[in-house]
């Protein structure tokens, strides 16, 4: 008999029922709010007239418009205090928690979630954000849905789905030093496209995955919706347990020793079958960095902008290579840059910043950089940096340190690029306009843009880690 | 919700794969609590010249006149032709908002993103998967017709082309009966709200630290 999957496990425990048309209702078990897809989900509970379900299930936080400096002087662009506030008085209404604020727990809706262990194992976890699929590193199923879907779960605690597909992305050895969980993850989306995982669950196991942290394994997972899949996921392991222990809101006593056994069931069967396998040697993997305005656009750290010779996707390079004033041939290393910003759910956790300052310290930015900025990715973490001395070693080089929020990674509070700017990002979309009208971003691991920082252009950080 | 059953309507083709949800709504204007008003900035930064803010009113705006729905020749389209992986990227409903409220009921497409996908059926819209020589046959026909229109008809997933062929269209059963009858899905999960009750009860006694209060 064939064996079960990871992701068929997770769908299985939250069936209500299979409906005819071969959709199913499946049970929510965490959903996370944020002030920009929630508004309108709670005025349409107010025009129909429901409550909440389970409003426990929910915990809501405001990190896109957030300011992340000044902070004592508020919101000062009043479209996005509006916002703020709207999530403040709903959830006050509903009686959901809100960490605001001024609150020491506020930041990143996707890095706050497994930091505080509202995120644990097995469950099924939503949020109006594509980037939800994060949380599938703690194995769970976690999935972006849309505002419509955010009011469906809060009054039914339930969402129609249909099942989708499974594919597993196995990465066999291990990772050469100094190239990190964003280096794996871009050099997967280079190879299978920004629609390759489309219709799929994304389980990520094998060598390099397994001897991962659970900071690396949640780059990994941000980035699967950058592939089109809306869940990504690794199966549950000791690293995963370690992690999750003596959080805020993880269980104890013997509720956790219960806990832990279910947890330790979390995996896909040795005879498990998958719609589709993928394979990958890490070993191979350089660092890697984004030329274009998608973030199947990548090339190796020593490789070059391509040129549009491949007619399938002619038009596309063309456009990209325009709209990032690039030409086709361009080393990556010649790619020179105006700001860096360290941040983002996918690369915003302590993690993160230890790397990124392990190349900066003792290092000044350079010259043509007009503005370096980390921004963490939530108050814990900056906390945590803190206490190690990390925000020092980044001030004293030149860098700006911010409050957690979301920042430059989508600019809708201040933090932007101007037109014609190009940018080193942490972040995870390197669309047209992402971080600013006209602005260019080329995304990459913290320890690369911390070494676009401190050389002013693209390097190969793997140099760093020589001696 | 809203229905839609079918429609006649001018098509307006956009040539590029991979159109994103930040090209179709900027985020400056994800800052609105509104789900109306966001049709005059649908793909803000390709259709106007100048950078767009919420609530600015567009009539004096420069426009793109590169741009194909600056076109006059496309005006009052209720059709969107495109490529492949159409809607990738971020999770926003305003982006099947703002194309609803520009006047886009149906977009064909060869493939769609799983998110946006889905996002259109809650707001009345149809998306239509069509193979790629299929998308690249009304490509050519768009181009070569003005006032190229088609026929959409949701009951029989059938498209008619002014010569009179027809082209037929897969969907699931479930979002098409939404659809056509302009079902509220939520009343329809709450008439099974027994069964989620029941399965709630059994699902949090087995998993009891699902029932942690975060606060
Ligand atoms: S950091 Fe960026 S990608 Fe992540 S939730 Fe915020 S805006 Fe979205």
């Amino acid at each position: 008999m064939a064996g079960k999957t990871l992701f068929d496990k997770l769908w299985e425990s939250h069936e209500v029922r299979k409906n005819d048309n071969g959709t199913s209702l499946l049970y929510i078990d965490r959903q996370l709010i944020h002030e920009v897809t929630s508004p309108q989900a709670f005025e349409g509970l107010r025009i129909n007239k429901r409550g909440p379900w389970r409003k426990d299930a929910n915990v809501a936080v405001p990190d896109h418009n957030i300011p992340t400096k000044n902070r004592d002087k508020g919101v000062e662009d009043p479209v996005s205090k509006l916002q703020i506030d709207t999530l403040a008085s709903n959830t006050a209404e509903l009686g959901i928690t809100n960490f605001d604020m001024s609150d020491p727990r506020q930041g990143i809706v996707h890095v706050i979630g497994p930091e505080q262990g509202i995120t644990l194992p097995g469950m099924t976890i939503v949020c109006g954000d594509s980037h939800t699929s994060t949380h599938g590193a703690l194995g769970a199923l976690a999935f972006g849905i849309g505002t419509s879907e955010v009011e469906h779960v809060m009054a039914t605690q339930c969402l129609v789905q249909e099942k989708s597909k499974n594919m597993l992305v196995r990465v066999d050895g291990q990772l050469k030093t100094g190239v990190t969980a964003k280096d794996l993850i871009l050099a997967i989306i280079g190879r299978i496209g920004t629609a390759g995982g489309t219709g799929y669950a994304i389980e990520f196991g094998g060598g390099a995955i397994r001897s991962m942290s659970m900071e690396g394994r949640m780059t990994v997972c941000n980035m699967t919706i950058e592939a089109g899949a809306r869940a990504g996921m690794i199966a549950v392991d000791q690293t995963t347990i370690d992690y999750v222990k003596g959080r805020n809101f993880t269980p104890s006593g013997p509720t956790w020793d219960k806990a832990v056994k279910y947890w330790s069931t979390l995996q896909s069967d040795d005879r498990a079958v998958y719609d589709e396998t993928i394979v990958f040697e890490a070993a191979s993997i350089k660092p890697m960095v984004s030329w274009g305005t998608s973030p199947e656009m990548v090339a190796p750290v020593d490789g070059k902008v391509p040129d549009a010779s491949d007619p399938a996707k002619a038009e596309q390079t063309n456009n990209a290579l325009k709209y990032m004033d690039l030409k086709p041939e361009t080393p990556m290393g010649d790619i020179s840059f105006d700001k860096v910003f360290i941040g983002s759910c996918t690369n915003s956790r302590i993690e993160d910043l230890r790397e990124a300052a392990r190349v900066v310290k003792g290092q000044k930015v350079a010259l043509n950089i007009s503005l370096a900025m980390v921004v963490p990715g939530s108050g814990p973490v900056k906390a945590q940096a803190e206490s190690e001395g990390l925000d020092r070693i980044f001030l004293d080089a030149g860098f700006e340190w911010r409050e957690p929020g979301c920042s430059m990674c989508l600019a809708m509070n201040a933090d932007r690029l101007e037109p014609g700017e190009r940018c080193a990002s942490t972040s995870n979309r390197n669309f047209e306009g992402r971080q600013g009208q006209g602005g260019r971003t080329h995304l990459m691991s913290p320890a690369m843009a911390a070494a676009v920082a401190v050389e002013g252009h693209i390097v190969d950080v793997t140099k760093y880690y020589e001696n | 919700m809203q229905k839609f059953i079918s429609l006649n309507g001018l098509v307006a083709p956009l040539d590029r794969s991979n159109v994103d949800t930040d090209a179709i709504i900027p985020k400056q204007f994800l800052k609105s609590i509104s789900r109306t008003g966001f049709g005059p900035y649908l793909f803000d930064e390709w259709r106007y010249l100048d950078h767009g803010e919420p609530g600015q009113d567009c009539s004096n705006r420069p426009l793109n006149n590169d741009f194909v729905l600056n076109n006059d020749r496309f005006k009052g389209a209720s059709i969107l032709l495109t490529r492949a992986n159409f809607g990738c990227g971020s999770s926003r409903e305003h982006a099947p908002w703002a194309l609803h409220d520009y006047g886009f009921q149906v977009i064909l497409a060869e493939s769609f993103a799983d998110i946006f996908y889905s996002n259109c059926f809650k707001n009345g819209m149809l998306p239509i998967v069509l193979d790629a020589h299929k998308i690249e046959e009304l490509f050519q026909a768009t181009e070569d017709n003005p006032g190229f229109t088609l026929s959409v008809d949701l009951e029989f997933q059938q498209i008619l082309t002014p010569s009179g062929e027809k082209i037929s269209f897969d969907l699931d059963s479930y979002r098409k009966f939404c659809l056509l009858n302009g079902l509220d899905e939520i009343g329809q999960t709450l008439s099974h709200q027994k069964e989620i009750a029941a399965f709630e009860r059994n699902h949090l006694e087995k998993h009891s630290w699902l029932n942690q209060e975060v606060r």
